[in-house]
């Protein structure tokens, strides 16, 4: 058995999986429904930090209040393996649902604005170019119970832990009926558990 | 061959729900001859609507209409209008239960004779034995193709990875009672496939292996030609005459609209909140307190099980959601030990989880690396769920709202409970012991869950021997009306340590018996 996460413990044939994302930028795009999204930057986005063009693409809250919203996002629940477009797939559907639900515009643009005045006083600087995570989580801590936060960190559970695109990451197979299920696919086969 | 009844015929059986109760009513009383019409307040799904994905299922068959969270637990705070988890849907909860049918324990049936009187408690025994349920388990268990027990004749349900590690670590702590009867199938039987292994099994068993009266009992009750079947059916109110007897259900169909089915016996079978709310909902000029309410006890002594949950990261893979939902049970601390420092007693259940529910579960509200960090391991984990008895609380009820009403204009329920001392001081002591469990096998990190919200709803027409304790007598009929049952868990005089399932199928096999032999006596 190989495993990445805590070296070699036994070698027999427990079928274990590498927890890496393997698909590929097409057919990410494809199945997370992003082809017309993130996929189509813009000529002057490519010219930008992966992250600035990502957060390029929020045309209703504007590129600043996006950028704010990935880097929140990732403080919320980081994974350092887990590059920023998976973040991107959680938050980028605010931008379409601000445009039509201005309550929503308004509790993320009051929202972020909070947290930049609150990391300018502290850091002097807004939130998203504050240097360290644990700098950017003290601040987050003095929001958590407020309407913003928890609006951002409740679609967070679902957006990015039930998008299935990072499933693989995770050792999540996801549906298996459609493969015969597990019983001849390593259901029973564990192999570090001590003898009895 | 399904049948149509007029809605004037006043010599049907109306069962109100399809789930566990209901279902198997229908099936037992049609296998008698009886007709019945059932009224089912949630859509018809198959199993093509079936996918493996929480998500998914969870909004497509999860009773989701508004009810309120009340009282000192925690759920006011984690999970204000998700009070339990259960289905609305033809099958009702059938569709999404684990499938452990564990039977009571003796004592669980006599709880005040041998707990006592336990102050801040409204602790009753059972009108009925082990004994007395005992030949009707065996009936249940071979009706829902238990694996591994004589009854059904099942091979038991082969180990997975999260088994083996549960097993190994309950073994080297000393535990000998290392279960798991589980209604799937381990070959094929009653017409059903055999367990594949798919997982998933709370989201609804998409090849039917596991029971459910969606494709057991219904199409089964439907074959007789003496069932009809009437999905998106909600019953609003239960009609009586001046005598006191019912004559029939109002219900509203898909559209709003209402009717008015006439019925010679009416069940309600609509699991611990709905059923409750629907005789309070029946109040009268007759019954300002609501049908069958005599005692006050309607809505009173909700149930819904000590839970606690455990997630634990282990020294290596486990892949927890490969094959059966159900673990290795630990029966061990289901006798009563009050050296333990609390009455009654609990299972160990290692019960697998998806990520999308293991992320939502862990720790609600929580966020930053102490959740992602664990996330991380999400391969590596093993889950138990812990399900002791809860003590009946006549405080701890179902209520109806005083001015919010749902969709049909009838009062949304408020469902609030407080947990007894005797509850956290169980709570405790099975989240220590799965922690020694979990360590003796090497786990690395152990994170306590708050509970989540349960599909055990238990209590609220309570078994009664004396007509003033409770709700309804030994064969589920209520004390005050003779042609009024109660055929769900509702009816649980003690919650037990068990998942409700087996034992709700045992009594409602054993009312259909009683049911049809007063009708054919002329007693109903």
């Amino acid at each position: 058995m190989k495993d990445d996460q805590h070296g070699s413990l036994a070698t027999a044939d427990m079928r274990v999986l590498e927890k890496r994302i393997t698909v590929s930028r097409r057919a990410f795009l494809k199945g997370s429904g992003m082809a017309a999204g993130v996929g189509a930057l813009s000529a002057g986005s490519l010219m930008l930090p992966a992250r600035d063009a990502l957060a390029a693409e929020f045309t209703t809250l504007g590129a600043a209040t996006g950028k704010t919203l990935l880097v929140m996002a990732r403080d919320i629940f980081p994974h350092d393996k887990i590059s920023d477009r998976y973040y991107m797939l959680a938050i980028e559907p605010y931008d379409a649902k601000a445009a039509k639900d201005p309550a929503l515009a308004k509790l993320i643009g009051d929202g972020v604005a909070q947290l930049d005045a609150l990391a300018r006083t502290r850091f002097g600087k807004p939130y998203a170019e504050v240097d360290t995570e644990v700098q950017r989580v003290s601040l987050l801590y003095e929001i958590e119970h407020g309407a913003f936060f928890q609006k951002i960190k409740g679609d967070m559970v679902t957006g990015f832990y039930n998008n299935k695109a990072v499933w693989p990451f995770f050792g999540e197979e996801g549906s298996s009926w459609e493969k015969g299920g597990y019983i001849n696919r390593g259901f029973d086969d564990i192999d570090w558990l001590p003898k009895a | 061959m399904s049948k149509t009844f007029s809605k004037d015929d006043n010599s049907v059986v109306v069962i109100v729900g399809s789930g566990a109760g209901g279902g198997t009513l229908a099936d037992e009383l049609t296998r008698q001859g009886v007709d019945v019409v059932i009224l089912e307040a949630g859509k018809h799904h198959t199993q093509d609507d079936f996918e493996n994905d929480e998500w998914a299922m969870f909004a497509k068959i999860s009773w989701l209409d508004k009810r309120i969270s009340a009282g000192g637990w925690h759920h006011t705070e984690t999970y204000p209008n998700l009070p339990a988890w259960i289905v609305k849907g033809v099958g009702g909860s059938t569709m999404h239960w684990s499938g452990l049918a564990l039977r009571f324990m003796e004592h669980e049936f006599k709880t005040r004779t041998t707990y006592g009187d336990v102050p801040g408690a409204n602790v009753l025994d059972w009108p009925i034995s082990y004994e007395e349920l005992a030949p009707y388990y065996e009936v249940a268990e071979r009706k829902m193709g238990v694996a591994g027990t004589k009854a059904s004749g099942l091979p038991p349900m082969p180990p997975n990875n999260h088994y083996k590690v549960i097993e190994a670590g309950a073994r080297k702590i000393g535990y000998k009672e290392i279960v798991r009867p589980v209604a799937s199938n381990t070959r094929p039987n009653d017409g059903r496939p055999a367990c594949q292994q798919i997982g998933y099994c709370m989201q609804g068993c998409k090849i039917g292996a596991k029971w459910s009266t969606l494709y057991s009992e219904i199409p089964r009750a439907m074959k007789t030609g003496h069932a009809e079947l009437r999905p998106q059916s909600m019953v609003l109110r239960i009609e009586h005459d001046s005598s006191g007897k019912a004559t029939g259900v109002l219900y509203a169909d898909k559209d709003g609209n209402h009717h008015l089915q006439k019925a010679r016996v009416v069940c309600v079978a609509g699991n611990s909140i709905e059923s409750p709310r629907l005789l309070l909902n029946s109040a009268s000029s007759q019954f300002p307190n609501g049908l069958a309410n005599s005692s006050g006890q309607v809505g009173r002594n909700y149930m819904n099980h000590t839970t606690a949950a455990a997630l634990t990261i282990n020294p290596g893979p486990v892949y927890m959601y490969r094959g059966f939902d159900i673990a290795a049970v630990v029966s061990d601390e289901v006798a009563n030990n009050t050296r333990r420092g609390f009455v009654g007693g609990y299972h160990l259940e290692g019960l697998a989880l998806h990520l999308p529910f293991t992320a939502a579960f862990m720790k609600p509200g929580g966020w930053g690396r102490e959740v992602s960090s664990a996330l991380e391991m999400y391969d590596h984990m093993s889950c138990v769920w812990v399900c002791g008895e809860d003590l009946a609380q006549e405080e701890n009820s179902i209520t109806l709202h005083p001015t919010e009403k749902d969709q049909h204009g009838l009062p949304i329920p408020i469902v609030t409970k407080t947990d007894h001392t005797n509850d956290a001081a169980m709570r405790r002591h099975g989240l220590a012991q799965w922690r020694k469990l979990s360590e003796a096998v090497g786990a690395t990190r152990v994170i306590d869950m708050p509970p989540y919200p349960a599909s055990h709803n238990m209590g609220t027409n309570r078994m009664s021997a004396k007509a003033r304790d409770g709700v309804v007598n030994k064969w589920g009929q209520t004390h005050d009306i003779k042609n009024l049952f109660v055929s769900d868990g509702s009816q649980f005089t003690s919650s037990g340590a068990a998942n409700p399932t087996l034992t709700i199928v045992a009594l409602a096999i054993r009312q259909a018996e009683y049911i049809a032999g007063a009708m054919k006596r002329r007693e109903l």
